[in-house]
């Protein structure tokens, strides 16, 4: 039976609700209306109004990280195209699958210099894994479906749909998302059976293993995490997270070793160094991770199980690669194991944690509990204890807040911490926490910012009051650029050019103008009445924790160094970074 | 797995796409934006009815930096297949140039003989020019130009290299 002709824009919007999709991100333009029109007309899918076009797709990111779900964007032409372009490439560096749908001039007229035409697919070629554009409306439909599956399949990433206002309007056939599979892209999911079994085998042998894991498998899915804490159980040996691997393994536990990498613990950082097996899974071996590349954990054996078959053996060599999905692999390595009742020399592993709880009794995240000012460091420990019950999902903005939030937050579960990982995007942190609200009705969420990261779309809190979103900003005021002032401090003979951010607005009062709650803590005994106050109100609020503009973020790996050359702390002599080093980022 | 040694080599790949608008900008892009060196790139359509392109790209780099360029171009969406043909057994690699020389009396004779003994065809002339068709490996083709170069060489146009594996099996 041929299906009744629809408009594109009719299309569109049957074709996101057939993907399931509840929610889109979006803001109108003279290239969407005739979408903005089928959504008026319709009541299947909520559309949110976001203040800025990156918010749009920082919250998509957001709803994507704590539902599973892919995000879907809605923006129009040359500016709200152009406008993405930062969320999608944060969204490529961390793997988050998010459908972007952006206006186009009509056709004919592409190519033209139009009003508010930009090469959008042009533009997005670098920024996304694959992008579109639909020139005839007859291919509407399974194109959207198609980006569905990209975006989702294998490692997930942004796909961005162009869509000529003419194609919108056009009439044509639509078909259903049944069978869509890309005609060439299938990635694999199924591990090489051949390469676990020598994986298991290599782990049954350490002497001093560890277990390396990232945001491939916060990626994989609920299960991949929990298979993951059953093969660490099983083994007995120690984990360590990625920043966008933290809640896949419960923080609280005692096989927990802390995040690793250049803001990582000491015995993270450590352990790696000094391992003789390396486990890594769903983790790339970035330069945040290793430090000195040369000098990154140079006696161990290396496996590394990964969705993406280009991340083996980029910028780490290892000795078994296996290209799959998270969950599918570590079940087949329990199944090895148990099939082979293999098990660690007790002897050496038993050494091997002595040696770990030595590194350990360093107690690196120390610091002064004393101080009569209030420390980040002491804000999040208040924060976490006060929430934990309830369970809550955290997003950052980017800089020391967010080393501190991955340091001394304690989470216990994955999808519950979304932060700007790979591309490191200030002001990515308050419209992620609206997207994780709007996919979490009644959870807690707070963005852990900085004063100045919270600038950057400070817009977005007009958002979360028209749609009832209770996040909450809870902001570290450190009055500068904190990690930029931290590097000058340490890397440029304290000359602070342009890191201290004057001319602050007042976080209360510009809470209030926004009709949001504004708090503000400015002694520690405080704190605890504010992060109460802020679980109590039922709204969005901003709590302005003035803390100790002087603390920097320890410990700290310097640029170009190794994993055994960290700085614990301001106590310490000061390090310097290689003369390579201080050319790193 | 990895192989880690340090020496830069140049590889052939052939690589088997979807012939959609903008493949070969990502795949150009793929390589700037990775700053992998292009040291030639062909492109046409093989298979017009599955739409397929085959695109022959020379390329250089160490053993993991050639793994890496394989991985990143297997991994573009409208990407079908990819072939390091250095590698993966022996192949064939052809280049075709197109080759204008323009002088008089004695050069021109001398082009004409040498352009015989490379087997290279006469495809236009004028009194005052040849343009010779060659085809053949690229140091072949190299070895022609500069034996024309003091006989009048005024253009070269060359394809790159396009390669296909020998034997009975296909990409
Ligand atoms: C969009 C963007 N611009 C610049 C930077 C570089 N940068 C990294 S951290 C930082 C300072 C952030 O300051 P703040 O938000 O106050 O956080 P703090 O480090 O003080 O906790 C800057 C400028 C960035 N990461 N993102
Ligand atoms: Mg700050």
């Amino acid at each position: 039976m041929s299906q009744a002709r629809m408009s594109g824009a009719e299309i569109i919007i049957k074709a996101l609700v057939d993907q399931g999709v509840d929610t889109v991100f979006g803001y109108p333009g003279g290239a969407v209306l005739p979408i903005y029109d089928a959504i008026f007309q319709q009541n299947h899918l909520r559309h949110i109004l976001v203040r800025h076009e990156q918010g749009a797709v920082h919250a998509a990111e957001g709803y994507a990280r704590s539902t599973g779900k892919p995000g879907v964007v809605l923006v129009t032409s040359g500016p709200g195209a152009t406008n993405t372009v930062t969320g999608l490439t944060d969204a490529l560096m961390d793997s988050i699958p998010i459908v972007c749908l952006t206006g186009q001039v009509p056709t004919h007229l592409i190519g033209n210099d139009a009003f508010q035409e930009a090469d959008t697919t042009g533009i997005t070629r670098a920024c996304t894994k694959h992008n579109y554009l639909v020139k005839d409306v007859n291919r509407l439909a399974h194109t959207i479906h198609e980006a569905f599956y990209v975006a989702r399949a294998g490692r997930p990433g942004p796909v961005v749909v162009d869509l000529p206002k003419d194609v919108q309007l056009a009439s044509g056939d639509y078909v259903g998302p049944t069978d869509i599979r890309h005609r060439t892209y299938q990635p694999r999911i199924k591990g090489d059976a051949r390469a676990i079994e020598r994986a298991v085998e290599l782990l049954a042998q350490a002497k001093r293993p560890i277990v390396y894991s990232g945001g491939g498998v916060i990626n994989s899915g609920p299960r991949a995490a929990e298979l993951l804490v059953a093969l660490v159980k099983k083994l007995g040996v120690p984990i360590t997270n990625t920043l966008m691997g933290l809640g896949a393994y419960p923080a609280t536990d005692r096989q927990f070793v802390g995040m690793l990498g250049m803001h990582g613990t000491y015995e993270a950082n450590l352990a790696m160094y000094n391992c003789d097996v390396m486990l890594c899974l769903g983790a790339r071996f970035d330069d945040r991770i290793t430090g000195r590349i040369d000098a990154f954990s140079p006696n161990s054996r290396k496996i590394h199980v990964d969705i993406d078959p280009a991340s083996i053996n980029k910028n780490v060599s290892v000795e078994i690669g296996i290209i799959g999905d998270a969950a599918s692999i570590i079940e087949d390595m329990i199944t090895v194991w148990d099939a082979r009742r293999y098990r660690i020399d007790p002897a050496a592993l038993e050494g091997w944690w002595q040696q770990i709880d030595e590194w350990r009794g360093v107690d690196c995240l120390r610091y002064d509990r004393d101080s009569k000012i209030i420390k980040p460091q002491y804000a999040i420990e208040r924060l976490y204890a006060l929430t934990k019950d309830r369970d809550p999902f955290i997003t950052t903005e980017v800089g020391q807040h967010q080393m501190w939030a991955a340091q001394f937050y304690k989470f216990q579960r994955p999808n519950h911490w979304m932060t700007s990982g790979g591309l490191g995007t200030m002001g990515y942190g308050l419209p992620a926490a609206i997207g994780v609200q709007l996919g979490n009705p009644g959870a807690l969420v707070v963005d852990i910012a900085g004063e100045a990261s919270i600038l950057m779309n400070i817009q977005e809190l007009s958002t979360a009051v028209q749609y009832r979103l209770p996040v909450k900003v809870f902001i570290l005021n450190n009055e500068y650029m904190g990690m930029v002032r931290q590097w000058q401090e340490l890397l440029h003979g304290g000359r602070y050019a342009e890191s201290y951010t004057a001319a602050l607005p007042d976080f209360v009062k510009l809470a209030e103008s926004f009709h949001c709650v504004g708090l503000r803590a400015k002694r520690p005994d405080e704190v605890d009445d504010v992060i109460g106050e802020m679980m109590a109100v039922d709204r969005p609020v901003v709590a302005d924790i003035v803390v100790d503009p002087a603390e920097n973020c320890f410990p700290m790996i310097p640029s170009g160094r190794a994993h055994y050359e960290m700085i614990l702390g301001s106590a310490a002599s000061k390090p310097e970074a290689t003369t390579e080093g201080l050319a790193l980022v | 797995m990895g192989d880690n040694t340090k020496e830069t080599k140049f590889h052939t790949i052939a690589v088997l796409v979807d012939n959609e608008p903008g493949v070969l900008a990502r795949i150009i892009g793929l390589f700037s934006g990775r700053g992998y060196n292009i040291e030639s790139l062909t492109v046409s359509e093989t298979d017009p009815v599955n739409r397929l392109s085959r695109i022959t790209i020379v390329t250089s780099g160490t053993p993991m930096v050639i793994e890496q360029i394989k991985a990143q171009l297997s991994r573009l969406v409208p990407v079908k297949r990819v072939s390091d043909l250095t590698t993966d057994g022996p192949s064939v690699e052809r280049e075709l140039a197109l080759v204008k020389v323009r002088g008089k009396s004695e050069p021109r004779v001398e082009s004409l003989r040498i352009a015989d003994i490379f087997r290279a065809r006469v495809v236009d002339s004028t009194t005052e020019s040849f343009v010779f068709e060659l085809t053949g490996s690229t140091d072949k083709v190299d070895a022609f130009v500069d034996l024309m170069r003091p006989l009048g060489l005024i253009e070269v146009a060359r394809t790159g290299i396009v390669a296909i594996s020998r034997g009975p099996g296909a990409l």
